[in-house]
């Protein structure tokens, strides 16, 4: 029963099991599943899901959401572009660039707090501005990356930088959110907004730095990504990588509604939505029907997680009486 | 200050007043506590209670008025700056956060944390909490339990706890008892004559029981439209003077 209980808590539980049940079905199912080169594919399908889900949970958690991480990931190669095109180094292209994107986390945020407008509102607006300005900025073309130069090589241009990245922000945000003070303010605020701000906690602080680290992060996810394929698009990332996120965490065991939910676990979710996804081109199976997998998958991993939930409560308070 | 027996009084609020727009909640607050006291509080609903307890741990800014902590006067900015002089407060909803682990909840935002890398020293935390809740004989199961899982009394002792742990040197119980069963009351009230034989806090309670406040209590302050117009040792009062008083305004053939 201890055993039990204590494997009960580990949240990831259930979506580790699945993603092995679906790795070993898919290497069952096909030799070209288990080669270096499907993993290099799997692992840049996953990358953009990833990266913006490492902030977008701690949103979640926090009670929050942010709906215009994927066009903030549109965005921010162009502006590394317009500085580079102006004149400045590359590297000061890429740090000027990403700092716009966390101006733009910080402007949600304000918004958010300030004038308190509901974040699912504040950031649909943001999400369809950056659009535009993404439109306006690239004159709706395509333009090629950067190339030959060291810091094209760190961000997304060496062969495994971009998973390298992608890993790197996974454990230090899973990190700050188990193991530092503000960590717990942002379960803290997620779970109980008026008990937190009574306990001394500034929510409201908790709520814009996380969605400037959720808009930092999208910003290098976009980064990283254009430099990789070597052409940066404007109709890139959008709403879909953005839901792509939120669905990852979601069916790595983060609650909506704020209060829990793990960085690790939202990484997992990305693992597994890539794995399918790749996994049932290199099968065969149609990728069309990969939208029937997600939707179930989103499904089933909602409910499996509020059964969970009322499981740990039965047997938590049985073991405490 | 001190009265004339020599205990100095903790805090001392006077002529306080708190309007909300065109609603003025408070209008001329004064009260005072005195160390080792438990002073308490009652009120029909919307006297002005909750707003009065609001201010004084900082929450909200009185529009006029002034407070003396300790003698001295003082401007509560924020429930922080109130915290750190000492004035702990357990709110009705306890501020207590379902998903975090007991010996969490005990430390919020009061953290340990290791220097120079801020990591939390949770081992630590977890001894201080059972420590902590052990020393004012509150028994829980375990100090890593979510608090969700948590019965009411529980939750209510836990807050108490956080407070006391705190080194408070005024705390403010805002309705603890309300939605409480009797078994679970009487635990809290046993833990106030524990904190009040220690003798070193001084302690206002509000109460809709009026039994229990002059069981519990030193003395008795009454809010009626936004001012104390009662205060009494609880030894000469009863809770029928106390009943009589609340409700005599409404009462149908008045004289």
């Amino acid at each position: 029963m201890n055993f039990l209980l204590r494997l009960m808590r580990v949240k990831e539980l259930s979506i580790v099991l699945v993603t092995i049940v679906a790795a070993i079905y898919f290497t069952a199912s096909s030799s070209g599943f288990n080669t270096v080169g499907n993993y290099q594919t799997i692992a840049q399908e996953l990358a953009p899901w990833a990266i913006i889900a490492a902030g977008e949970v701690m949103l979640l958690i926090c009670g929050e959401i942010d709906l215009s991480a994927g066009h903030v990931y549109a965005l921010t190669p162009f502006v590394m572009m317009l500085f580079s095109v102006n004149g400045a180094p590359l590297f000061l292209a890429v740090i000027g660039a990403v700092l716009v994107a966390t101006l733009i986390g910080v402007i949600n945020g304000l918004i958010r707090t300030v004038l308190t407008l509901p974040s699912f509102i504040t950031t649909l607006g943001m999400a369809f501005f950056l659009q535009g300005m993404t439109l306006i900025i690239s004159d709706a073309r395509p333009v090629a990356a950067p190339t030959d130069h060291w810091v094209v090589e760190v961000f997304g241009g060496a062969r495994w930088s971009e998973l390298l990245w992608v890993l790197v922000i996974v454990a230090l945000m899973q990190v700050v959110l188990s193991a530092t003070r503000f960590g717990v303010y942002t379960q803290a605020t997620g779970g109980n907004p008026l008990g937190a701000a009574e306990s001394g906690i500034r929510t409201n602080r908790v709520k814009i730095t996380n969605f400037a680290i959720t808009s930092t992060f999208a910003g290098i996810g976009g980064i990283l990504q254009g430099i990789r394929v070597g052409s940066i698009d404007p109709t890139n990332g959008g709403f879909n990588y953005m839901f792509f996120a939120v669905a990852a965490a979601v069916i790595g065991g983060t609650a909506l509604l704020g209060g829990s939910g793990t960085v690790i676990g939202a990484f997992l979710g990305a693992l597994l939505l890539a794995m399918v996804k790749i996994g049932f081109n290199v099968v065969g199976i149609s990728a069309i029907a990969f939208n029937v997998v997600l939707g179930v998958a989103i499904l089933v991993a909602m409910t499996l997680n509020a059964g969970l939930i009322m499981a740990r409560a039965r047997l938590g308070s049985r073991s405490l009486t | 200050m001190t009265d004339t027996n020599g205990i100095p009084e903790v805090i001392r609020a006077e002529h306080l007043s708190k309007g909300f727009g065109p609603v003025s909640a408070l209008t001329d607050v004064n009260l005072y506590v005195r160390r080792g006291e438990i002073l308490g509080l009652i009120g029909d609903n919307g006297a002005g209670k909750s707003t009065l307890i609001k201010i004084l741990t900082g929450f909200h800014q009185p529009d006029g008025g002034q407070i003396l902590f300790d003698g001295e006067p003082v401007h509560l900015r924020s429930v922080v700056h109130a915290r750190s002089l000492g004035i702990e407060t357990v709110f009705q909803d306890l501020a207590l956060i379902n998903d975090l682990p007991v010996y969490l909840n005990m430390h919020l935002s009061k953290e340990l944390v290791h220097r120079p890398l801020p990591f939390l020293r949770r081992r630590e935390m977890r001894r201080r909490a059972r420590e902590a809740l052990d020393s004012i004989g509150i028994n829980i199961p375990s100090v890593t339990a979510e608090v969700g899982l948590l019965s009411g009394g529980q939750r209510q002792a836990i807050a108490v706890a956080r407070a006391v742990y705190s080194s408070a040197k005024l705390l403010l119980l805002d309705e603890p008892l309300a939605a409480m069963g009797a078994k679970e009351s009487t635990l809290i009230l046993k833990l106030l004559a524990q904190l009040k034989a220690r003798g070193d806090i001084a302690i206002i309670l509000i109460a809709h029981n009026y039994s229990q406040v002059v069981d519990v209590c030193d003395r008795v302050n009454l809010l009626q439209h936004g001012e104390i117009t009662f205060d009494k040792p609880t030894r000469d009062t009863s809770v029928t003077e106390l009943l009589d008083l609340v409700h005599a305004e409404y009462r149908l053939n008045q004289p």
